[in-house]
């Protein structure tokens, strides 16, 4: 789906501290916040952005269990009506020495499975264009951006003087 | 509000860092043309390279003969080689994984690196059984698929195969959590490029844009996938070790070697960690970024496993004259005082008398003491594995078939060869992306850098916690 081209107000900060702050200062004022970016992960962020807890880890759980339970049945296909062979006189049916294969199959399945998920809620893939705002965000800039594609005039100066006010060192406008 | 700082917590970044100057540090070593030490050592590297592919021919086109194996010793320098690398290849995990979830900050200035030197290590280590194999073009038989050949399946049963699941899953974990941490600083290197250099950076740091919630996901992310890798770098060198402890030969039949060759592959790990760093650190003039406090650390880690491994040693000669069984008690008198005494010997000496220096603190913070211990080390862990290997099988249960080995030139090549790729790859690595985690250092800035804590501090402590109008923080200063 070809996305709509979008027009973004954001400013740049040169402290993690200060773009809390401006955050908290939007939240009181019911600025509707389009996105944050941040060279590294800024601890503190989520709650006053309202982000829930990803829920990421449940799927590594699930996918760990697809793995689990694949090697184990597959195995206990194999080995009792697959093919079975007596190996040194053990049962068919060899439990105990399944569970390294199970375990590092479950590994294997969450470990993947979480990545590839992780990727594509991301929207992240090789060739992926990057929709950067600004080069000097992965550097040492932290960046708050409003949407105002919809904005008239009066919004928007009123959107830069909320930068200004919490101490933003460029405020800039982007089209993409 | 500045708060009380842990007397215990190094500084980690020296030089009055700014964010910005962290990139630029970091990044510029893949932005600028080689050094002139580089580009000796990668051709050096590279050619070594080609003994490993000549020795790889070799090996393929005439037969295993070509080692010098024998129907006693079965198992020489091949698989002494693969238990080596893949022993190096356990520090990088231990250091993204096990520390991460201890919360040791020092992991940040070390763990790019040495998960990379993990997976090239993991990369050398392979190539040992799967030559070893002989009609190498079958290697895929040890793969379970459905298949025409009966159906024939693989042996579930036997840790031969429990190995090839470890390593292979290990393998291919430690590529994506090397990767995903990699991705944020290939977007910072992509920010930096023009051109064709944006280009490719552009393609390979898959759009990452550092927003808020991508970041969060990427932390669970790391965290889960740390939680994962932390039994999984545990189980990797047990199965290993099981290859020997499931076998009914004396020596190796031992219930302690899980935890040993765990805490060995650690130690050796650890030990080429260090003889890498130390060398990066000079040439990419990272020392403020890896400290000497950093050096310290692993060192302690070092004296710890090594005492661990000592323990261990000396447990499985006093369980070899406890249990009364002559066969156990020969193995080892064996490896003391048999033909190849000055291997068990060298290994003492290196791993378990040698380390005892770190408990010197003088020593321990010395870059020049802690070169040449690693070096040491990495002798001493490679005696190990052949003590176990080619010392046990050399005196069996037969004295007719008793045997003695040396390899032949193609076993040393391959070996030599396989220093060539891991030097090759990690080269080639230094070039592309950052060796220090450029996010990682930054996310500790405030709380590990010298300008908030230590005896050189000039800012107020980086966790203020009440909301900071910045100009009033100033004031305060």
């Amino acid at each position: 789906m070809a996305a709509q081209s979008k027009k973004v107000l954001y400013g740049l900060y040169n402290d993690e501290e200060e773009l809390k702050g401006a955050i908290k200062t939007a939240n009181a004022q019911h600025l509707n916040i389009m996105d944050v970016f941040t060279p590294f992960p800024v601890h503190g962020l989520d709650p006053i952005l309202g982000l829930k807890e990803s829920r990421l880890h449940i799927m590594g759980f699930i996918y760990g269990s697809i793995g689990a339970l694949f090697a184990f049945l597959a195995m206990t296909w194999i080995f009792t009506s697959d093919w079975p062979i007596v190996f040194g006189g053990k049962p068919y049916w060899s439990v105990p020495a399944f569970i390294p294969i199970v375990f590092e199959n479950t590994v294997l399945y969450s470990a993947w499975g979480m990545t590839i998920t992780f990727y594509t809620i991301c929207g992240m893939w090789p060739g992926v264009k990057a929709k950067t705002l600004d080069n000097r965000i992965t550097d040492d800039k932290f960046c708050l951006a409003f949407d105002v594609t919809d904005s008239n005039d009066s919004e928007v100066k009123e959107l830069q003087g909320f930068f200004t006010k919490t101490g933003a060192a460029e405020v800039n406008v982007k089209t993409m | 509000m500045s708060q009380p700082v842990a007397p215990v917590r190094h500084v980690l970044i020296e030089g009055n860092k700014s964010y910005h100057n962290i990139t630029e540090d970091l990044c510029s070593p893949t932005e600028k043309a080689p050094s002139r030490e580089w580009i000796v050592v990668f051709a050096l590297s590279t050619a070594f390279v080609g003994l490993y592919v000549f020795a790889i021919v070799w090996t393929v086109w005439k037969g295993i003969g070509s080692w010098n194996l024998n129907r006693t010793i079965n198992w020489g320098w091949d698989i002494t080689n693969f238990v080596w690398w893949i022993g190096i290849g356990h520090a990088g995990t231990l250091i993204s994984a096990i520390l991460l979830l201890f919360r040791q900050r020092w992991r940040t200035g070390v763990n790019r690196a040495a998960e990379a030197m993990t997976i090239f290590a993991v990369i050398c280590a392979g190539q040992f059984p799967i030559f070893h194999m002989g009609r190498v073009w079958m290697a895929m038989f040890t793969i379970p698929f459905p298949n025409t050949r009966g159906p024939l399946w693989t042996n579930f049963n036997s840790p031969l195969l429990w190995d090839i699941f470890a390593i292979s899953t290990y393998f291919s974990v430690s590529v994506l959590f090397w990767y995903t941490g990699l991705v944020p600083d290939l977007a910072t290197i992509r920010d930096r490029a023009t051109g064709f250099r944006r280009k490719m950076y552009d393609l390979f740091s898959f759009g990452w844009t550092g927003s808020a919630k991508h970041w969060q996901r990427h932390e669970s992310l790391s965290l889960v996938l740390a939680g994962l890798s932390t039994p999984l770098v545990l189980s990797v060198h047990t199965i290993v070790s099981f290859d020997f402890a499931t076998s009914v030969i004396p020596g190796w039949h031992t219930t302690i070697f899980p935890p040993y060759f765990v805490a060995g592959a650690v130690f050796s790990g650890f030990a080429m960690v260090q003889t890498l760093m130390i060398i990066t650190r000079k040439v990419l003039n990272l020392q403020e970024y890896i400290t000497i406090n950093h050096i310290e650390s692993m060192n302690k880690v070092i004296v710890l496993t090594g005492t661990i491994v000592g323990v261990a040693y000396l447990t499985e000669l006093f369980v070899a004259w406890y249990s009364g069984y002559i066969y156990e008690q020969f193995a080892f008198y064996n490896r003391v005082f048999g033909p190849y005494w000055w291997s068990y010997f060298g290994m003492m000496f290196c791993n378990v008398v040698s380390p005892q220096l770190f408990w010197s603190r003088s020593i321990r913070r010395s870059v020049a003491w802690t070169f040449f211990m690693s070096i040491i080390i990495n002798i001493g862990m490679w005696f190990e594995r052949f003590v176990i290997i080619p010392t046990t099988l050399a005196r069996d249960f037969l004295p007719s078939s008793w045997s003695l080995y040396s390899p032949t030139w193609v076993e040393i090549s391959m070996f030599l060869g396989t220093m060539g790729v891991f030097f090759f790859c990690y080269l080639v690595f230094t070039r592309v992306a950052p060796v220090v985690a450029v996010a990682e250092v930054k996310a500790i800035l405030k709380v590990a850098g010298d300008q908030y804590i230590g005896p050189k501090a000039k800012k107020a402590h980086g966790h203020a916690q009440s909301e900071p109008a910045p100009k009033q923080e100033e004031e305060k200063l």
